[in-house]
């Protein structure tokens, strides 16, 4: 008996064996269907010591899973809320997978959150982290606080922390305490702040976007601030491009204030430019 | 990832009726990072010769040094312009030389035979494998993308202006799905008096 315990052997024999079957028995085949947080891993004791096995292929090289590494995100806090903007390129090594990915998860009408990294790990995640929102709101009769989702997310992720999920994101909102914007990545960090980017095209962003940053920006000088970086780090970064996307996220919830094509952005501002030089 | 994917690059030439035309972006990249976009990578070998030589932007330059040189000498010897099939032929066994040691770039060479003004492409792998197929070549990170586009576009005898929008529309279509292409364009569309230059409006991400 204490054998077959340890070994985990189900005991068919036994009067449960009806119940099993349907309770354990099929619940073990569809693991996350009842519960996100609960994904499928190998048997090994120490899943983040030992799955470093599993990133290796038999002749010694990475395994590379992530598709969509390349990206710009970026969130600032000033006195009118928060604004969000992002590009929308999706890539798998060179090659451009989608020029028109949505990057901003619209969690429910006070929540947002950005994606960078793996794509399929974000979007799960973001998934997982709207349903346990709306539970929240449910069982409490009011919207979770930013600060709350955030921790759920970096608490969610932080049980796989080392098993290769990749992911850099920004949760915006606004609460009973007002705007908040927090930053949560899968290595487990979270912590509040003012002004993030995040991705591969984030330095050239920063370059922009902490020239032209002040607390005191009007809506509209907020959003081109945006709008704008985004669209030099599109510019420089290989791995970034596509739409530019603004989101404000206010009192009253969040609102999408534009798309705009990287095309038209660039020769906008190429003639912008070229109207200062003359005049 | 592969030193001739460092700088990125993308590279197309056609043949036409009685004309050629060859193609490229104008991206210096390093890996992710787009440091110029006013490279060029076609170079003018002669009145109706012109070579590509998309890989390894530092290799583009030195080949491009390398050729000038070689197809100096050969015209003042033979006191005659060289001809494209020829000039191939020199780049081919110059690369060879190299064989364990190459340069990165993949050069495609356009151009009309002197005297039958008889349309004239091939490209080569790294280390001077001619290839000289009857419609059209294609080189770079791209290079997928393109000969997709390229076989959906082509058709033979193609005049001067619908080789131009072909060739563009191959190379612009091909590019906007490579991450490291891209950034403007080249085309050159070569016939018996005139060589045309144009630059082309693309996206700039």
């Amino acid at each position: 008996m204490s054998l077959e315990e340890i070994c985990g052997i189900p005991q068919y024999n036994s009067l449960d064996y009806e119940r099993l079957m349907h309770d354990d028995g099929l619940s073990r085949y569809c693991r996350n269907f009842d519960n996100g947080m609960d994904l499928a891993v190998p048997p090994f004791l120490n899943q983040s010591n030992n799955f470093a096995k599993f990133t290796k292929d038999d002749s010694g090289r990475e395994i590379k899973i992530n598709f969509d590494h390349g990206t710009t995100t970026l969130g600032f806090m000033y006195k009118g809320g928060v604004v969000l903007a992002v590009d929308s390129r999706a890539t798998g090594g060179q090659f451009i997978g989608s020029q028109t990915m949505k990057k901003i998860v619209e969690i429910n009408d006070f929540l947002l959150g950005t994606l960078a990294g793996g794509a399929a790990d974000c979007v799960y995640w973001d998934r997982v982290l709207a349903k346990q929102c709306r539970m929240y709101e449910l069982r409490n009769r009011e919207r979770i606080s930013v600060a709350a989702a955030s921790k759920l997310m970096a608490n969610m992720v932080y049980n796989y922390k080392g098993m290769g999920l990749s992911m850099g994101m920004m949760l915006a909102g606004w609460d009973k305490r007002g705007p908040q914007l927090y930053y949560v990545d899968s290595e487990g960090l979270r912590t509040p702040g003012k002004v993030f980017s995040v991705g591969s095209g984030s330095i050239y962003a920063f370059g922009v976007l902490d020239s032209g940053y002040k607390w005191d920006l009007t809506d509209e000088e907020a959003y081109d601030l945006g709008r704008r970086s985004i669209y030099h780090a599109t510019h420089r970064d290989a791995y970034s491009g596509g739409i530019v996307r603004v989101y404000h996220m206010k009192e009253t919830g969040w609102e999408l204030i534009d798309n705009n094509d990287c095309n038209d952005l660039h020769y906008k501002y190429q003639e912008e430019k070229s109207k200062e030089g003359g005049a | 990832m592969s030193i001739l994917a460092y700088n990125g690059g993308a590279m197309v030439a056609m043949k036409g009726e009685n004309c050629v035309a060859i193609a490229a972006d104008r991206r210096f990249g390093i890996q992710a990072q787009t440091v110029a976009t006013n490279f060029e990578k076609v170079f003018e070998m002669g009145p109706h010769l012109f070579v590509g030589l998309p890989g390894l932007a530092t290799d583009t330059q030195t080949v491009m040094e390398k050729l000038r040189f070689r197809k100096n000498l050969y015209e003042l010897k033979e006191n005659r312009r060289i001809s494209p099939k020829v000039f191939a032929a020199m780049i081919s066994n110059m690369l060879y030389e190299k064989r364990f040691g190459p340069f990165f770039v993949e050069p495609v060479v356009a151009g009309l035979m002197p005297g039958t003004f008889e349309p004239y492409i091939c490209n080569m792998d790294l280390i001077g494998c001619i290839n000289q197929p009857t419609d059209f070549v294609v080189g770079g990170t791209a290079s997928a993308q393109l000969y997709g586009m390229c076989e959906a576009l082509w058709e033979p005898n193609l005049g001067p202006d619908d080789l131009f929008e072909t060739i563009s529309q191959a190379l612009m279509n091909a590019f906007d799905r490579d991450a490291i292409s891209g950034w403007g364009a080249t085309v050159y569309i070569i016939e018996k008096d005139k060589v045309t230059v144009k630059n082309l409006k693309t996206r700039m991400d």
